[in-house]
């Protein structure tokens, strides 16, 4: 069979705001699937780390959003949309360390900063837009 | 795949083919078929879930007969930390040891031993070695397993040491062969609460050959060697291990010794899953070494123990805490280069739908249109532990959907009306006009 006539697979998970109960289970499910689909393990490692921080963003930074990820035999595309508040200044957000998570996130472990540069390290290609008060999408390629 | 062994097996005579044990495997290993369970070899990861639910006693470990022994001139006891948590307190480490050479054995070697000379060669180990963080013991041959079949992302995590038990085999023989012992006369035992170790000893992962020659249950020593416990009025002493040794009996007993790391120490199987999944998904960033250990409590909960695992975890508490210092033991052996795995940790896929993605994916596909059309019920009545096993059987060719009851009773009605339909029509030449 050719790779390329095969139909992608799309998985899709709305991820609520604040809720620390649920955060995790998307990126989890993501992973368990690619694992069941004979993926390579290096690449279901980069994906798992990838869309769990994009996860926790979601959940701690942004009022809920959509991860999709799109399955294709060699490749996996994920995206990341939420509806806001929006990122005013990419270039110092994509910096490591940098973070305004408030004291209380820090206390639960998150808001080392890492969570943006570590998901442009796993993804070979990683892109990201947004806007004040429009909301944040970042696309990412894994293979 | 061949025909592969491992310890955990089904008497077929007590099985009733109930749903008990396929809901507890963690990796979904065992199926109903005709009315008694079957375990799928290259899932199983020897964890003993199974041995510890089932109502009926059907499941065992294979482990070897107190009887090979006899095979050797002279056989040497490795009574694992744990056995010494089986007796009450009034029986000391030193009456068990003598208890142990009383059953025929020639000489006891203590695994708390040789889990001091891990420690050791863990602690320069990963002083020494920039290693993939957190990292994980290589203690539990379960959870190795459990991460070679659900988690081989983490394969490169485990820590290439060699467990308690083959460093005290190791040593064991080693001794016994500078003294002057004939190589094949010796013949080394160990005394084990743990069925994976009995698989880790025939098929042996990190290393070519084990050098244990046979792996005894303590359940089935247990009631003979106390009776020879009994007897003994005043046991010598013979016991060289620490505190720090017997403590890898329970959970947190291996990390308290590791020094200068954040550790995080979990155990029962199910625990062990989630923290293993939360490490995959970069989650657990503050840990740098993780003790998993498969069974609740630690090797205590092992399944081929008799004691209550918990009042066996106060007594190794006690016994931890007595005596910590015997460290010149330690220096007589070697360093720990020698301890080091010398062949790769290699993923056990099973898991996964097909070799090829594409195909992969188009099962995948199908399987999710069968799980829309089951019940959702999970009952297990298909033999499968829950419906989406049971898709997932389907789509692999080794189950249909009639398994199901609430399908199979759909095809029943729809056959039911389609014949009550076929009944109701009359051959022309009979049939009577409406009126
Ligand atoms: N979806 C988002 N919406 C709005 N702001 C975001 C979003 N994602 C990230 N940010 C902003 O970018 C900063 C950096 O994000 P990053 O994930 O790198 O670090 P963090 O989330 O603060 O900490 P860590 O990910 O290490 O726990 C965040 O502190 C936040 O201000
Ligand atoms: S916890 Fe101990 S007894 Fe249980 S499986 Fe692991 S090594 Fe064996
Ligand atoms: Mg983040």
């Amino acid at each position: 069979m050719r790779d390329n006539i095969v139909k992608p697979m799309v998985m899709s998970y709305f991820v609520e705001k604040g809720n620390f109960t649920c955060a995790g289970e998307a990126s989890s499910k993501i992973k368990n699937k690619l694992m069941k689909l004979g993926f390579p393990s290096s690449l279901i490692r980069r994906v798992a780390i990838a869309t769990y921080e994009a996860e926790m963003n979601l959940v701690i930074h942004s009022w809920g959003g959509v991860i999709k990820a799109e399955i294709k035999p060699d490749v996996v595309c994920i995206s990341i949309t939420d509806t806001g508040p929006g990122i005013p200044n990419i270039d110092k957000a994509m910096q490591e360390g940098y973070s305004t998570a408030p004291e209380s996130i820090r206390e639960m472990g998150f808001g080392a900063g890492m969570g943006l540069p570590n998901m442009r390290n796993c993804a070979d290609t990683f892109n990201i837009e947004s806007q004040k008060g429009k909301g944040t999408t970042i696309k990412m390629i894994i293979r | 795949m061949d025909s592969y062994f491992h310890s955990v097996t089904l008497d077929e005579e007590l099985c009733r083919g109930c749903t008990n044990c396929i809901k507890h495997c963690p990796t979904e290993a065992i199926r109903v078929r005709d009315g008694k369970a079957k375990i799928i070899d290259e899932r199983c990861i020897d964890c003993g879930e199974c041995i510890r639910i089932c109502p009926y006693h059907a499941k065992l470990a294979i482990t070897d007969p107190l009887e090979k022994i006899k095979g050797y001139e002279y056989p040497i006891a490795l009574p694992a930390p744990s056995l010494y948590s089986q007796f009450g307190t009034k029986f000391t480490v030193n009456h068990i040891i003598a208890g142990l050479l009383e059953l025929g054995f020639y000489k006891v070697w203590e695994v708390a031993l040789g889990a001091e000379l891990v420690t050791r060669a863990v602690n320069d180990f990963l002083s020494n070695k920039d290693f993939p963080r957190p990292v994980i013991s290589s203690a539990c041959p379960a959870v190795v397993k459990l991460i070679q079949v659900k988690f081989p992302e983490l394969i490169n995590n485990i820590v290439p040491i060699k467990s308690p038990m083959e460093t005290a085999a190791k040593i064991a023989k080693e001794e016994m062969s500078k003294a002057g012992y004939p190589s094949e006369k010796v013949g080394v035992f160990f005394i084990s609460p743990c069925a994976a170790k009995v698989t880790g000893v025939k098929n042996p992962v990190g290393m070519k050959n084990s050098a244990v020659d046979g792996v005894i249950g303590i359940s089935e020593i247990y009631g003979l060697l106390l009776s020879k416990i009994k007897d003994i009025k005043k046991a010598p002493d013979l016991q060289k291990s620490s505190g720090a040794g017997v403590g890898w009996a329970i959970s947190g007993g291996e990390s308290r010794f590791i020094s200068g790391l954040r550790y995080l120490a979990v155990d029962g199987v199910e625990n062990v899953t989630k923290v293993l999944e939360e490490v995959v998904m970069g989650k657990l960033k503050e840990v740098d070494f993780i003790e998993a250990l498969s069974c609740v409590g630690g090797c205590v909960g092992g399944p081929l123990t008799v004691e209550n695992p918990f009042m066996a975890k106060a007594r190794i508490d006690w016994l931890a805490r007595n005596k910590v210092d015997k460290q010149q033991e330690l220096a007589k052996h070697p360093d720990w280069q020698e301890l080091m795995f010398t062949e790769k940790i290699k993923p056990i896929e099973v898991l996964k739908l097909d070799d090829n993605i594409a195909i992969a994916m188009q099962k995948m596909e199908n399987l999710e249109v069968i799980e829309k059309f089951l019940p959702g019920l999970d009952c297990g009545s298909c033999g499968a532990p829950t419906c989406r096993a049971l898709a997932e059987d389907i789509v692999r060719g080794q189950a249909d959907e009639v398994d199901c009851i609430f399908k199979l009773r759909e095809k029943v009605t729809e056959m039911a009306e389609g014949m009550l339909e076929i009944s109701q029509k009359m051959p022309p030449s009979i049939r009577k006009k409406d009126k």
